[in-house]
């Protein structure tokens, strides 16, 4: 079981072991999930994971090295193991240079943030899978289980971030590879929400019985769905927004951010760290703003600035890493009941997939539709899209190609498993674009 | 931290559960990161993890319960969840995946290392770093560059409940050498190593990974390419390095020839296969000069092994045969359930996630075409060189990859430095478009450190050895 104690009861007896003039910053992740991956509404592979870490970074003068650690949850095994490192570190410390661009929080600033839950127990989840979609080709994974973040350092601070979740990502898969994405994600456990998402997906399923139909390469009319429009800015934060990536050339936001081009009025994009899942505190400490604008009215904002990175050229921290974890972006006008009428004859791309950089330096993407994406035809759905590539700028996208935001936004939560379970979001509406380029 | 695994092993067998089978497979893993970035040492960073993975088989259910904790009391837990877990499987059981792969020999197995990593102290690694980083440095409009060594040093224990035991100890490196050119209005970059480059070994193994020797050159075709034109398009001969064919085979051979994507396991994230159970035996995936192995067997190569992570022994097997499809990357488990033959690739990235079908070393046999002949039997066509972007369909069929750096070819020769070098095609007509394969001399031994996969995800190093090769009539191009 994760608790705040045990974490405080090593930090206590870990931090008094600072010398002289050192400093030591502890950072700590604990997990216990349960993982139950699914093929054909049956279980393929499914067991429990308990693990737990602990970061310490040793800083003496500019000075500085860090071990990650992982601990056993017993009192005794755990400090034994922590203070070889920190011998270890500080064996290592008087081989390396400085570090001119040594960065942590100096001013103490506690916070507490614990939300519980309410995740269902494993026989609940799976006797409700099994009774809306014994008959379906459901694939996926279930992850629920608590997740818990601490800082200490022995200046005084400490920070700890603990919340329950659980993450249903899913698909609905019938013959000729036709396929439908649905997600189910939250803090507080309900059999019937996961019973309307498996029906709505079911009668979407039948939708895509029509006929195939594979558009000609060029450019068309299209909606991207929150999920498609996400799969977009999940690339636009790999280096897009950080500092670094743009004091050295390379963000593919470049041109925004030097002013040689803007995106439409219309845009506006923030990471709002309030309220989202993700820790407000950084390895180094530094408790992170609610808000910061990425781009507002279509014109560059601020970008994500590091601990490292912000010393280096001179601006204050503002994110843990230098990628959004809680992107927003605001919406428009277009009803989402309308997006059909008004897109008329175009794409419905429900999904993207596998997008990766073209040209970084016109940041322009390429990647492939996925699940549930329809030809439009009169603004009806006229059957399900073959899978196309496609390669655009998101100056186009979120340029002059932009022609409408929905009113209605989606919150997606992130489904990786990377090591441990995500806690990033992502509040986006669905765009309206003219001049989506399939090229394959 | 403990270093015994067998120890650990000892103190499960104390605790075991009643159950049909069990394996218990521990971890411990040792990694280290070193870089000089703009003549600055980055941050060391350390990392030790130990932990182990707990499966059985109950009743026909399979579950497994992974911990931290390696007390008795810890590994009882971990061992109740995994049977708790395996009596609701066995309520709602995928067919044909209720087996738990028995392990059939003991060993050990360790990487073949001649200059270890800890031999050389962290601070004379640093010094190394900050001597060769200024070398990527050409001219004023470098504006960015970075010089790095990664190590992983891993122990992976599996045992069970009949004595069987394999050790296997291994040790990687990765080198990063990279330039970054920008003139204020583009910005073009040089790697060498990064993502695309893990071998197994010591600090003997960075010499044929271009470290530090190709500094010099990163920095000077960083510079080449800004002042390059763009590559130009059309539908044209493409002839693809090594460092290029890695990405090129790992996304369009080994991921379809994955067989939990073709049993439909991978449908909600890494996606499905294009190649169906009744291709194998008479598919014709490429051109007669396709020949693709698993070979664990090259001792440098990242995903060398004497068992996969189920315990089966690993053994070379041709997967492509003079272009003819002939069998899956699929472990035991995937076998079983499919009826097809595989590969011991049952891998898993840690101790914390179950071992899944995944590619180990996958190779380009090398062919009779000395490298000068590649290029002069090109009359119009583009040499690529080193990845920079990947993207292909979840059936792994409509591909567009991306190269750093280009160089025309006319009439037989090298011409000028292209920047922004893309390609896209369609897998199968792809292979069957290679018109030539180079030789032993093209050949060179690589791999892939970040190849994802699986729910829950996980991250492995993978091996990919090729020759230089050409392909006819690719659509290549610059701007879309």
């Amino acid at each position: 079981m994760i608790t705040r104690d045990a974490f405080d009861t090593l930090a206590d007896a870990l931090l008094a072991e600072a010398q002289g003039g050192e400093v030591l910053l502890l950072g700590y992740y604990a997990e216990d999930t349960d993982f139950a991956r699914l093929n054909r509404a049956r279980l393929r592979q499914a067991g429990h994971v308990a693990q737990r870490e602990l970061h310490v970074e040793l800083i003496d003068g500019a000075r500085h090295a860090s071990a990650d650690i992982q601990l056993q949850d017993d009192a005794q095994a755990d400090l034994a193991q922590a203070r070889a490192e920190l011998a270890s570190l500080r064996e290592l410390l008087p081989q390396l240079p400085e570090d001119p661009y040594l960065a942590y929080a100096a001013e103490v600033r506690p916070s507490e943030s614990v939300a519980d839950g309410e995740l269902g127990t494993r026989e609940a989840w799976l006797d409700a899978i099994a009774a809306s979609a014994d008959d379906l080709d459901l694939v996926g994974l279930l992850a629920r289980g608590v997740q818990a973040h601490g800082f200490a350092n022995s200046l005084g601070q400490r920070n700890w971030h603990a919340a329950a979740s659980f993450n249903f990502d899913w698909s609905l898969h019938a013959a000729g590879g036709r396929a439908v994405k649905s997600r189910y994600a939250g803090s507080r456990w309900n059999p019937e929400q996961l019973t309307a998402r498996v029906a709505a997906a079911r009668r979407r399923l039948d939708a895509l019985a029509r006929p195939t139909q594979t558009p000609a390469t060029g450019h068309h009319r299209a909606f991207l769905a929150p999920a498609a429009l996400g799969e977009l800015l999940d690339l636009l934060g790999w280096g897009g927004f950080g500092l670094k990536s743009l004091r050295t050339g390379q963000s593919p936001l470049q041109r925004l951010a030097d002013g040689r081009d803007a995106l439409h009025p219309a845009v506006k994009l923030r990471e709002a760290r309030a309220g989202s899942p993700a820790p407000g505190f950084s390895e180094a400490g530094y408790l992170l703003p609610a808000e910061v604008s990425l781009v507002e009215g279509g014109r560059f904002g601020s970008a994500l600035a590091g601990p490292r990175s912000a010393r280096e050229f001179g601006v204050d921290v503002n994110a843990r890493m230098e990628a959004p974890e809680a992107l927003e972006m605001d919406g428009g006008d277009l009803a989402e009941a309308d997006v059909l009428a008004t897109l008329g004859d175009g794409l419905y791309l429900s999904d993207l997939w596998y997008c990766n950089y073209s040209d970084r330096n016109a940041c322009r993407i390429t990647g492939m539709s996925r699940y549930a994406c329809f030809a439009v035809a009169g603004g009806e759905l006229a059957g399900p899209l073959a899978p196309m590539r496609f390669d655009a700028s998101i100056y186009d996208l979120l340029g002059d190609g932009l022609q409408a935001l929905t009113r209605e936004r989606e919150r997606l939560a992130d489904a990786s498993t990377y090591e441990r379970r995500s806690t990033a979001t992502q509040q986006l509406p669905g765009i309206l674009v003219d001049g989506f380029p399939l090229t394959l | 931290m403990e270093s015994d695994l067998h120890a650990i092993s000892t103190r499960f067998r104390a605790v075991a559960p009643a159950c049909d089978y069990w394996t218990l497979r521990v971890v411990a893993t040792r990694e280290e990161r070193l870089a000089v970035r703009q003549g600055v040492p980055e941050p060391v960073a350390r990392s030790r993890a130990l932990g182990a993975m707990v499966t059985v088989e109950v009743d026909g259910g399979i579950g497994y319960g992974a911990t931290s904790d390696l007390s008795g009391s810890g590994l009882r837990r971990a061992a109740g969840e995994a049977v708790a877990w395996a009596r609701l499987a066995a309520r709602l059981p995928l067919p044909g995946a209720e087996q738990l792969t028995r392990l059939a020999t003991s060993g050990d197995y360790a990487s073949p290392v001649e200059d270890p990593w800890d031999g050389v102290s962290a601070a004379d690694k640093l010094a190394w770093l900050a001597a060769t980083a200024p070398r990527l440095r050409a001219g004023e409009q470098i504006v960015d560059w970075f010089a790095a060594l990664y190590h992983r040093d891993q122990q992976v224990l599996l045992a069970d409940g009949a004595g069987h035991a394999t050790l296997q100890h291994f040790s990687w490196v990765a080198p990063t050498l990279r330039a970054v050119a920008s003139d204020g209005m583009l910005t073009e970059s040089r790697t060498v190593g990064g993502a695309n480059a893990v071998r197994q070994g010591g600090l003997e193994q960075l010499a044929s990974l271009g470290f530090p020797d190709r500094a010099d050159a990163v920095g000077e075709e960083a510079l080449a390419l800004l002042a390059a034109p763009p590559c130009p398009s059309g539908s044209t001969d493409l002839l693809l390095m090594p460092s290029q064919m890695v990405l090129q085979i790992h996304e369009s051979i080994g991921h379809p020839l994955e067989l939990d994507r073709i049993l439909g396991d991978e449908r909600n994230y890494a996606g499905t296969s294009f190649v169906t159970p009744e291709m194998f035996g008479s598919y014709r995936y490429g051109s007669e000069l396709l020949n693709v192995t698993f070979d664990p067997t090259l001792p440098e190569q990242a995903v060398s092994y004497a068992w996969d992570d189920a315990g089966t022994p690993a053994e070379r097997a041709h997967l492509i045969r003079d272009g003819l499809l002939e069998r899956p990357l699929g472990g035991a488990l995937s076998q079983l359930r499919s009826g097809l033959p595989g590969t011991a690739n049952s891998r898993a990235c840690d101790w914390n996630r179950p071992p899944i079908d995944r590619m180990a070393n996958l190779n380009v046999e090398p062919g009779a075409t000395p490298f000068a002949e590649l290029v002069g039997g090109i009359e119009r066509g583009v040499l690529m060189d080193t990845n920079r972007s990947w993207s292909i369909d979840d059936s792994r069929n409509k591909f567009q990859f991306g190269c750093e750096f280009g160089r025309v070819i006319r009439d037989g020769e090298l011409g000028e430095v292209v920047r922004d070098c893309n390609y896209r095609g369609i897998s199968a007509g792809f292979w069957r478009n290679l018109a030539a394969v180079g030789d032993a001399e093209t050949f060179h031994v690589a791999g892939v450190l970040n190849c994802g996969k699986g729910e829950p995800n996980q991250a492995v190093f993978v091996g990919h050895a090729s020759p230089a090769c050409v392909f006819r009539d690719v659509d290549v191009f610059s701007e879309a």
